[in-house]
């Protein structure tokens, strides 16, 4: 078919034959949309149309249920939930603690292991394969898990700690340190990708330098601060952002071991699990939808100052 | 595709899509497992199809929700919580009217339930369910752990109950005195009876808060201390019944305050390592008396959108109706239904020890176990905070205070 093999410069109609229906010619004409169309379609029926509704839904008192009638109250819902101290901000700083420090870790842990396994050895695979496991496993399931691994009373972790004779803790039962265990949960969870992506990274590097480096006497952590890290930066944001947008929003594990409102005292309670609560337990579908729409620009935002981080890396 | 845009712009629901499949979403409940078993019978005299969905408390609740607000007829007959869910529900009309139905039935026999039950699962003075389940507040103990402590029976007050729990915790090493629920929101319904038997109410006569007057406080602060001082060590603040009941059926607590309906799960080998030593008692008396709740907890419903009414309300007529009324009470479900409290056959498989006590709770109960309004899960928070601050040690008197200033916030709110 000549239309369709037509150079992309040619101009418009001037490769169809004259005798070609209108609808050919026009579908010829517009063929980038037309091809593009499906996928379009998708992102608008799931993606903008979820969105803006759930926008729309936040300038409204919408409560009860979402068919009841419902006013159009403006940035009223947005005042109340800036101003509660009480249950909007604490949730905001939970979820930074979490995902700074789960992603502080992760990074951290995931590079250490990331450079073991950068030189093959022997048992290579299996170790690999040992190290991915927690990955492939649901979350849902990991969090039941440690839940009865940190049963302040038949856990096996207070069982182990007792044999080399410290006193039991209360792990995701106490008030304050549920949220250090689900970090240390999303960490068990999580460093595998990071080791994943860094890995990679690692492995696309050349030699070249490291050699180079190794001739002028750089002992192996200058040859790791000054050589690989610089050359690693670009990767290590893309596992930031990748890794970092997932622990933002972070639900199953926290409401797997902490069930609603992330414990009694919210000891949990990050963005996400505040309105799932807020539009499962409450009803308050318009509080709840500005809540998700102040998280969707904290995501936003904080993707657009990794991205421009990257790029300047990248320069 | 087109048609079903057509149908579901005339709204409504009815019989315009009657079909011989009844689809009904139930919980997990020793009620739903009988239910299921039975289920061929009705079957067979029908010639229906049922088609069952089976959810946790949580899940079904989520589902609801989703399922509900989207208008969706893809449930035709509900099992829900009428003291939770049923006055949202109703609202927001979920819930076909039955009253009609309901009355016109020969067999059924509306005049036969409780009058509580029903008032219930009554809306703007239309019949919106069926109650099908009644729970009633008793405790749960340990024979042999009180034989060995040389207590002779279990406690008839409070007061007598911290004793035997702090003996008995003395006794055992390892073993709880007293455990129950303690999650801030699953704890509410289970601490109402302490509540109502220091001689308060979450709400007074004139409808105002009332979680901080004094009989509110100590309430609060006895079964914060109890849990505290005599409960399993290292308690967290997430309890709800089934986690309680694991560690009462585990050996690990004495006495254990929880609803009736769920007495099998302790006195089923195969689920609990102390069948052969439970009794139950009256709920022990505090300085009103002993005043346990006595509630309806489910009922069945049939969904307003759904367009299988008809045969929705048939499969209803059946489960709700006197014969699998007594047969689930006789398997140990109490039932709303006064006949089967009258006959003998119905309490005859009761344990005697459990008989009795249901019997001191039908006479002094209470008709709810949480504050009656339609954001429950919210109000249970509100008036939950001081039982948790209670537990851990906190000034429970104060968070008594400052639950009471956000509950009549909370009420005032609602009123509007």
């Amino acid at each position: 078919m000549p239309a369709v093999t037509a150079p992309e410069k040619a101009p418009r109609g001037a490769s169809v034959m004259p005798d070609t229906p209108g609808w050919a010619r026009w579908a010829n004409d517009h063929r980038k949309w037309l091809f593009a169309a499906p996928a379009m379609v998708f992102v608008a029926a799931l993606i903008i149309f979820p969105l803006a509704w759930t926008a729309y839904l936040s300038l409204t008192d919408s409560a009860g249920s979402v068919r009841a009638d419902s006013e159009f109250i403006g940035f009223r819902n947005y005042v109340e939930v800036l101003t509660d101290t009480d249950r909007f901000w604490p949730a905001v700083g939970r979820t930074a603690a979490f995902t700074g420090a789960a992603l502080f870790f992760e990074v951290v842990l995931g590079m250490a292991i990331a450079l073991l396994l950068w030189r093959p050895f022997r048992g290579e695979k299996w170790v690999r394969v040992a190290i991915l496991l927690p990955l492939v496993a649901t979350p849902v399931a990991v969090g039941m898990m440690w839940r009865l691994i940190f049963d302040p009373n038949i856990g096996l972790a207070n069982q182990a700690l007792s044999w080399v004779g410290i006193g039991p803790q209360p792990w995701l039962a106490g008030q304050h340190t549920a949220l250090p265990t689900t970090i240390f949960i999303d960490i068990w969870q999580w460093t595998p990708m990071v080791v994943l992506i860094l890995l990679a990274g690692l492995t696309s590097l050349s030699d070249e330098p490291q050699e180079a480096a190794m001739i002028d006497g750089a002992s192996a952590w200058q040859r790791f601060r000054h050589v690989t890290l610089p050359l690693l930066m670009p990767t290590v944001i893309v596992a930031v952002l990748l890794r970092g947008i997932d622990a933002l929003k972070t639900f199953d594990i926290l409401y797997a071991t902490k069930g609603r409102g992330g414990g009694s005292f919210h000891e949990v309670e990050t963005l996400n699990v505040y309105a799932y609560g807020l539009s499962f337990d409450y009803n308050e579908y318009g509080l709840s939808s500005t809540v998700l729409i102040l998280f969707f620009l904290i995501i936003i935002g904080s993707m657009w100052a990794l991205t421009a981080r990257r790029k300047g890396a990248g320069r | 595709m087109v048609a079903a845009v057509t149908l579901s712009a005339c709204g409504g629901g009815g019989d315009s899509g009657a079909s011989d499949t009844v689809r009904v979403t139930l919980v997990n409940h020793v009620w739903t497992e009988n239910i299921r078993q039975a289920l061929p019978e009705f079957e067979k005299a029908t010639g229906l199809k049922v088609e069952v969905t089976q959810l946790g408390e949580d899940q079904l609740s989520d589902q609801y929700n989703v399922k509900l607000n989207a208008g969706s007829r893809d449930i035709d007959v509900m099992m829900y919580r009428p003291l939770q869910e049923g006055q949202l529900f109703a609202k927001n009309k979920y819930l076909a009217d039955l009253t009609d139905r309901a009355k016109e039935s020969a067999d059924f026999g509306l005049d036969d339930f409780q009058a509580s039950p029903l008032g219930a699962t009554t809306y703007e003075d239309k019949v919106v369910g069926i109650p099908i389940i009644t729970e009633q507040q008793v405790l749960y103990y340990r024979k042999d752990l009180l034989e060995k402590s040389g207590f002779s029976a279990p406690p008839q007050t409070l007061d007598e109950l911290k004793t035997q729990a702090a003996k008995i915790k003395a006794d055992n090493p390892g073993v709880a005195g007293f455990v129950s629920r303690t999650g801030k929101a699953a704890a509410v319904t289970q601490f109402s009876s302490f509540l109502f038997s220091f001689g308060g109410d979450f709400v007074d006569d004139s409808g105002k808060a009332a979680v901080n007057t004094d009989a509110a406080k100590q309430a609060y602060a006895y079964y914060g201390e109890l849990l505290r001082e005599h409960g399993p060590a290292n308690i967290s603040t997430d309890m709800s019944w089934s986690e309680a009941m694991a560690i009462f059926t585990q050996g690990q607590a004495a006495f254990y305050t929880e609803a009736n309906s769920l007495y099998k799960n302790a006195t089923d080998p195969a689920k609990s390592k102390v069948s052969e030593s439970v009794g139950f008692a009256p709920f022990p008396a505090g300085p009103a008396g002993s005043k346990p709740y006595n509630i309806p907890s489910w009922a069945l419903a049939v969904n307003e959108a759904s367009e299988n009414q008809s045969n929705a309300w048939k499969f209803i007529e059946w489960a709700a109706g006197k014969e699998q009324t007594l047969e689930q009470q006789k398997a140990g479900v109490p039932g709303a239904r006064a006949s089967v409290w009258e006959n003998p056959e119905g309490i005859a498989t009761y344990p005697q020890d459990m008989a009795d006590a249901i019997t001191v709770s039908l006479a002094n109960g209470v008709g709810h176990d949480r504050p009656v309004v339609e954001r429950v899960a919210q109000a249970r928070e509100i008036v939950g905070q001081p039982i948790v601050d209670a537990i851990t040690g906190k000034d429970a008197a104060a968070s008594a205070d400052a639950a009471n200033e956000g509950f009549q916030k909370f009420l005032d709110d609602e009123a509007r």
